[in-house]
């Protein structure tokens, strides 16, 4: 390490305040964070998607997510031009480890990344029968697991599958959109682990934030718009043929 | 007045259930966690539980706070846009260790590690750069030839 | 291994591709038992509500046994459910904080109010009489139970009667719609999921209580067979006739609603009819068409239907009653089955499958599905003992037929 003393003058103090809110363990450590200023959301990049799996390892790794479960999951498409309906999609062990090498052919590939979508009109919290499911103030469904019955209607009624019931904890389980780093200022893991900023976390509410501009320039879509959900997760050059 | 003697049972009846009503009423008062509702019809209290989970990825900043030079380096190279942990993995406990030097990170095994995104494959992106492993280099690790900070062989990453 | 276009890929009971969450089934043959106990009590209780509120007098010999099989049958419904659930213990908050927009949170309640407000409520006037004089001339150790369900009222004189006679009445009118919410809020749990094709359907709660209709009244009559013929008594053939005949024409509808379902869903042809044909010709294959659809709904309504034109001896009408009730309970199972495991052999991404791994002896396996199901049966024999339906014929009395 070469770092000459001016620079740790200057840097130090900006390290312990970053240092201060990673060791934050309670809220009152972030108390600058109102959650009437946020409204969460996520964006996409298809076309920047290489599909190495990282975004699924560091979500299992930060979230404890177990084996066979996934929080979040990249899927890959391939999609001829004479059969768009009929897509050939793998996702093994939801893309952690990366996929098989595909060989060219005339058909095209993607990858896509998917998560909880962190509906505004989300199915799932309207079935839950006690309460134990919510969305947050600011945009974020959440899962209450010291409540939850472990009845799994709300993993039913999510149309794009991202829900489960863990498997020690028997209640349900999903993305919290890394609830506990965001309200630090910090990205969540997925994001943070991207090479290649395929993922973005987002603040619609944030007026500084680069989705608004984004929103405006690129055409985006959401996953089964039809649902009508209310889906917060945007997607960049989503191709029609995704499910 | 006969009317409640013959009907007698049918308000005993009715009187179990106010009374089971009461019970219920009374207990529901103590059972019912105080920030239920608070926010909406959930446990309010659950939002700050939540917020309040530890943490496994220190978040790049925090890592550029120490390593200047590294980033200094890195930043005029191929890998500006790739977080310290989307190689290095979590490293929270590093960061936050009294001494960070008694918590070493384990260094990425790169015949593995950079094969994750840059062996070729029909189905990654046309632009971005992949190479087949055997071919390229047939098996050594990546690092004999490239630096993982700047990997760039023109621009000066070549070892 | 590159995988050709067309070419599926069985990994761990996985064909095509399924969201990776998707694979495990959540809901298990436990909740396929429940809406199937549940429909039995709906039934039974319908068939009980034909003799005290539509008066038809021919089926007064299985009004009691109705009712009993009824309440059997509603003492062991929670019990899938609690197996089913991962905590249990936090069941009660269904009562403390139910979510008004879950139907499923007002299990709770209506339950509740189902089996005190209705089904206890009814059977207990409708019996007090008997249990007033039990509870004076019963053997020692059941005297206390038959004193308890007094409440401490002896007042069993004419007017008494004549009031509960009255209320019985009410409670019964009242009940035919709290049967139908009872076991019509099951259908509407499934047909209000839009995520699943296959269950999202606003004829779905009318296809419930339709086929709840039938499986109660045919599980009423065959218990009434058996256990007649078990006390060595002569069947009432015209009650039974009856019985068949109702069955007969309750079947014709939920057979028609269960083709308005199919042909609907044939002719819009959506984006899930791809997926969810494939299932219903591979998978669901003997399940739904061979059982639910030919054994246990077209061969008893073609029986039934025989016995409705035809003059039969009554050997031969009973041995068709039998039969056809026999397919029928099966059927109806088969249909349970075919919504709560068939929504979930399907991936939402129409584009593969999983299949089902019934376990034997975990907390939601076969032999628990096949335990909770003969348990009302040991329920009602404990209720008939308690509160016998009938008299056997050397007493001097009669209290009910």
């Amino acid at each position: 390490m070469n770092i000459n003393r001016r620079r740790i003058l200057i840097l130090l103090p900006a390290a312990a305040i970053a240092w201060k809110s990673v060791l934050a363990g309670t809220p009152e450590e972030s108390p600058n964070y109102k959650m009437s200023d946020h409204w969460w959301s996520m964006l996409i990049d298809i076309p920047k998607c290489i599909g190495c799996g990282n975004c699924v390892r560091a979500c299992a790794a930060e979230n404890d997510v177990p084996d066979g479960n996934f929080r979040t999951w990249v899927e890959r498409y391939h999609v001829s031009d004479e059969n768009m309906t009929e897509p050939e999609v793998i996702s093994p062990d939801g893309g952690k480890e990366g996929f098989p090498v595909a060989t060219a052919d005339a058909a095209k590939y993607f990858f896509v990344p998917k998560m909880c979508n962190h509906c505004a009109d989300s199915p799932c919290t309207q079935v839950c029968p006690v309460g134990a499911t919510f969305i947050s103030p600011d945009g974020v469904v959440l899962v209450d697991q010291k409540y939850c019955l472990g009845c799994a209607y709300c993993v039913q009624a999510c149309p794009y599958g991202c829900r489960y019931i863990h498997p020690e904890k028997k209640v349900a389980d999903k993305c919290t959109l890394c609830y506990h780093r965001i309200t630090k200022g910090l990205t969540t893991a997925c994001c943070e682990a991207c090479p290649t900023g395929a993922r973005q976390l987002a603040d619609l509410k944030d007026p500084k934030d680069p989705i608004h501009e984004f929103l405006k320039t690129h055409s985006v879509q959401i996953l089964k718009p039809q649902m009508a959900t209310g889906a917060k997760v945007f997607y960049n050059d989503l191709d029609g043929s995704v499910r | 007045m006969s009317f409640f003697k013959d009907a007698g049972h049918l308000f005993r009846f009715a009187g179990l259930f106010v009374l089971a009503f009461l019970v219920f009423l009374v207990v529901r008062h103590f059972v019912v966690p105080k920030s239920f509702g608070e926010y909406g019809h959930y446990r309010g209290a659950s939002i700050g539980e939540i917020a309040a989970h530890p943490i496994k990825f220190a978040g790049h900043q925090t890592c550029e706070g120490c390593h200047v030079d590294v980033l200094d380096v890195k930043s005029k190279g191929k890998h500006a846009h790739v977080n310290c942990e989307a190689c290095h993995g979590p490293q929270v406990k590093h960061a936050t260790a009294d001494d960070p030097s008694t918590v070493k990170p384990v260094l990425p095994d790169t015949a593995v590690l950079c094969a994750r995104c840059h062996t070729a494959s029909a189905a990654k992106p046309k632009g971005f750069p992949q190479v087949d492993p055997a071919d390229h280099s047939n098996g050594m690790p990546c690092d004999t030839c490239h630096k993982p900070h700047s990997p760039g062989m023109d621009a000066g990453g070549a070892k | 291994m590159q995988l050709a276009f067309g070419q599926v890929r069985l990994m761990n009971g996985v064909e095509g591709f399924m969201y990776p969450n998707e694979v495990g089934l959540q809901w298990s043959v436990l909740i396929v038992l429940y809406p199937f106990i549940t429909g039995l009590v709906a039934g039974a209780f319908i068939l009980a509500s034909l003799e005290r509120v539509f008066r038809v007098e021919a089926v007064k010999p299985t009004y009691r046994l109705a009712l009993l099989t009824a309440l059997a049958f509603l003492l062991v419904a929670p019990l899938p459910l609690q197996l089913h659930l991962g905590h249990p213990e936090r069941s009660p908050e269904m009562y403390f904080t139910p979510h008004s927009t879950s139907a499923m949170a007002m299990f709770g309640y209506v339950y509740l109010w189902y089996l005190m407000a209705v089904l206890v409520l009814e059977i207990w006037l409708d019996y007090r009489r008997d249990i007033v004089l039990f509870s004076q001339s019963a053997p020692k150790l059941t005297r206390w139970i038959y004193k308890l369900m007094t409440l401490g009222s002896n007042n069993i004189g004419p007017r008494s009667l004549a009031i509960d006679e009255r209320v019985g009445w009410i409670v019964t009118l009242i009940g035919i719609p709290s049967a139908f919410l009872l076991h019509g809020y099951v259908g509407f749990i499934f047909g209000s999921i839009k995520a699943n094709p296959w269950w999202s359907s606003p004829l779905m709660p009318v296809v419930f209580i339709f086929s709840a209709m039938v499986s109660g009244i045919a599980g009423v009559m065959l218990l009434y067979m058996v256990i007649t013929k078990l006390r060595k008594q002569t069947i009432d053939m015209r009650c039974v006739d009856t019985i068949a005949m109702y069955l007969f024409y309750i079947f014709i509808i939920d057979f028609s609603l269960e083709m308005l379902d199919l042909i609907h869903r044939v002719y819009e042809a959506d984006e899930s009819f791809r997926s969810l044909n494939f299932l219903v010709h591979t998978q669901l294959y003997i399940p739904h068409i061979v059982i639910q659809i030919f054994l246990g709904t077209l061969t008893p309504i073609v029986l039934l239907g025989i016995t409705q034109v035809m003059k039969l001896r009554e050997i031969v009408r009973k041995r068709i009653y039998v039969v056809a009730g026999c397919l029928t309970m099966i059927g109806i199972f088969a249909m349970r089955w075919n919504v709560v495991i068939g929504g979930q052999l399907f991936s939402k991404s129409f584009l593969g499958y999983t299949t089902y791994k019934m376990a034997l002896v975990t907390r939601e396996g076969l032999l628990v599905a096949i335990f909770l199901t003969i348990l009302p049966l040991f329920f009602l024999w404990a209720l008939i003992k308690l509160l016998p339906p009938w008299t056997e014929p050397s007493a001097h009395q009669a209290a009910g037929d």
